[in-house]
């Protein structure tokens, strides 16, 4: 018999949702340190993604696996907290994404926030429609080493160069590099846009952010 | 009619049903598609379009006239669709005024309308779950409905004493506030008829008599959203599989029912979950494709023309969906790159598409012409082929760049 968090390792890299979940538990109500658990979590994340980028894994187990994260660490939270917190974990460099203005899909840009995520940089979501000017406060807040800018209709084209014109005006453009991607973003949009570089799914943006900023 | 157009009646019906039959036509057919593209056609807002039937419908017959394409499609059907969202208050859309600025297009909003715990329910009795849950939450006109009484349960006398379910003010408002969306419809419909049959007699093809999708798509993107369909493929795969199946005879018969009606053969699908990251081969095998190919098997089976758009890449899908009748269908794919396409499906199904939006809406007029000339030399040398955008014409395109499109179908299509 393996031991149980190898057991609940491979429950989540499995996507044997069920098992994961009662197995987390039995950990953290047997006495289990929470931060282990998480680690275990985070160890089975990397495998998922790793599947992922192989061509096994696709949408529903990069879903399935985030709802059996944020299930665990819902329970492990309060046990957390309780002892005094978690010691912050090292990025490898700052992440600020969101969808651009008229736009108001999300499905690809969380896939790549999770993506990056599990891969070690701190990630910042803004969300969906968001104006120039906000992408610009955001960026002098966060001072993000790498943009990306999310579209899935042919009219964010237009934003994305907007934004990144915006940038550019604001002094900031040579301070980061931006990638764009989603639907039906291409080397031409790209060009017209004036981005870095554009990827067609989440894992072109964890090996652009890889190439930039290291991890 | 005049001789001369009941001749190009039959030349572009001809030219469009050679390829559909994967013959050589006289040249290579070309179609116009658009949704808001009127918008910027006309100098007017995507609003404006949108609620204007006259302008619309104008702007339309102008495109077409100018462009000439073989197959087009009503602004009806696309386009001028605020006046009954509105009157239905639709709340599965934001549009132009509701939700978007006055010059965005219209856009879809995922959500969760069917609850995971409500999956048995839809499959003991659909049309009692669409009536009184389905429709009150997607149909603002239809929330009283919610009201309704489930009138399987009464009986003789009780079923006489039941019909009080229709004096319920509730119930008795969104009938009202329905049958006035209903009206609404039904103008825009005559509206859309004049404009068919306006277009048929100059001889032009319309290339969509319905619109109808793909089961596991209904049942995805309408009822449960992207996170909970994803989700329930392993949490309760039987239970998806069932609702796929449940579907099909509705889906059938509504699309059937409206290309007859049309007196249009033809039946555009968009395609959403069937992209090659969406989901593994063997999942797209097992949930998505078996209920697919009932829908397509029952449209050529009623003698219609099945038109799938299959949106984005769909490359390792291409040996599954050529299992169909060969020269009775349409694919159309968005960013499937076409040769790959036809080595595969050649002998299979019609190809259509696809020139790319970035194209159409960054580049020049001689690089669209290139890219014409590439797909119509390389896709159409045979025959089994139409010339579109990848996803028709994007709102965004300079017309000069629409305009080059449909010559290089002249020029080099013959």
């Amino acid at each position: 018999m393996k031991e149980p968090k190898q057991r609940l390792l491979e429950a989540i890299a499995d996507m044997r949702e069920d098992e994961a979940l009662e197995l987390a538990k039995s950990l953290l109500d047997g006495g289990e340190d929470p931060l282990h658990v998480l680690e275990v979590c985070r160890t089975a994340m990397e495998t998922v993604g790793k599947r992922f980028q192989e061509g096994e894994y696709f949408l529903p187990e990069l879903i399935l696996a985030g709802e059996m994260l944020e299930r665990i660490g819902a329970m492990a939270k309060p046990l957390i907290q309780a002892k005094g917190g978690a010691a912050a974990v090292k990025k490898h460099g700052r992440v600020l994404i969101g969808t651009v203005h008229g736009d108001l899909h999300d499905i690809g840009k969380n896939i790549v926030t999770f993506m990056l995520d599990i891969n070690g940089y701190e990630v910042k979501d803004i969300g969906i429609d968001v104006p120039v000017e906000r992408f610009i406060d955001e960026i002098r807040q966060f001072q993000p080493s790498v943009v990306g800018l999310s579209g899935f209709l042919t009219l964010a084209f237009d934003s994305m160069k907007e934004t990144i014109d915006a940038i550019a005006k604001a002094g900031m453009r040579d301070k980061m590099k931006i990638m764009i991607g989603g639907g039906q973003v291409d080397e031409t949009v790209r060009s017209y846009t004036g981005a870095d570089a554009f990827g067609n799914n989440a894992m072109a943006a964890v090996t652009l952010c890889r190439g930039w900023i290291g991890g | 009619m005049g001789a001369n157009e009941q001749n190009l009646v039959s030349e572009k019906l001809r030219r469009v049903l050679d390829a559909v039959a994967l013959k050589r036509p006289d040249r290579v057919p070309v179609a116009f598609h658009t949704m808001l593209w009127y918008a910027r056609y006309g100098g007017t807002t995507m609003r404006e379009v949108m609620y204007n039937y006259e302008l619309a419908a104008e702007l339309g017959k102008r495109a077409i006239l100018e462009f000439d394409p073989d197959l087009f499609c009503a602004p009806h059907q696309f386009t001028t669709l605020g006046r009954v969202l509105e009157a239905a208050r639709f709340k599965q859309l934001q549009w132009p005024g509701h939700g978007v600025g006055e010059n965005q297009p219209y856009q879809y909003l995922d959500r969760e309308y069917m609850k995971a715990e409500e999956y048995d329910e839809y499959l003991f009795d659909p049309t009692g779950f669409w009536l009184s849950k389905y429709m009150p939450r997607v149909l603002g006109c239809a929330e009283g409905l919610e009201s309704l009484h489930a009138l399987p349960g009464y009986f003789y006398m009780r079923l006489v004493m039941g019909m009080r379910t229709f004096a319920n003010p509730k119930v008795v408002e969104a009938l009202r506030a329905m049958r006035e969306a209903g009206e609404e419809a039904n103008r825009l419909v005559v509206l859309q008829n004049e404009f068919v049959r306006d277009m048929e007699g100059r001889g032009y093809v319309l290339a969509q008599g319905a619109v109808s999708i793909a089961p596991f798509d209904l049942v995805g993107d309408y009822m449960r959203g992207a996170r909970g369909i994803l989700t329930d493929l392993y949490r309760r795969p039987d239970k998806v599989l069932a609702a796929c199946d449940k579907a099909i005879p509705f889906i059938l018969k509504a699309a059937i029912g409206t290309a007859r009606a049309m007196g249009s053969r033809f039946v555009f699908i968009p395609i959403h979950w069937a992209p090659d990251g969406f989901m593994s081969l063997d999942k797209f095998k097992t949930f998505w494709w078996p209920g697919f190919r009932k829908v397509l098997l029952g449209l050529i089976e009623a003698d219609l023309v099945p038109v799938p758009l299959w949106e984005a890449d769909c490359t390792s899908r291409l040996e599954t969906i050529a299992d169909i009748p060969p020269g009775k269908a349409i694919y159309w794919f968005e960013r499937t790159d076409l040769a790959r396409a036809k080595s595969v499906l050649s002998g299979v199904a019609c190809l259509r598409g696809n020139v790319s939006p970035s194209l159409l809406n960054t580049g020049t007029p001689e690089q669209v012409d290139a890219a014409c000339r590439d797909l119509i030399e390389n896709i159409g040398r045979d025959g089994g082929f139409i010339l579109d955008g990848a996803f028709g014409i994007p709102d965004e395109a300079p017309v000069e760049n629409v305009r080059a499109m449909f010559k290089a179908a002249r020029k080099y299509g013959g």
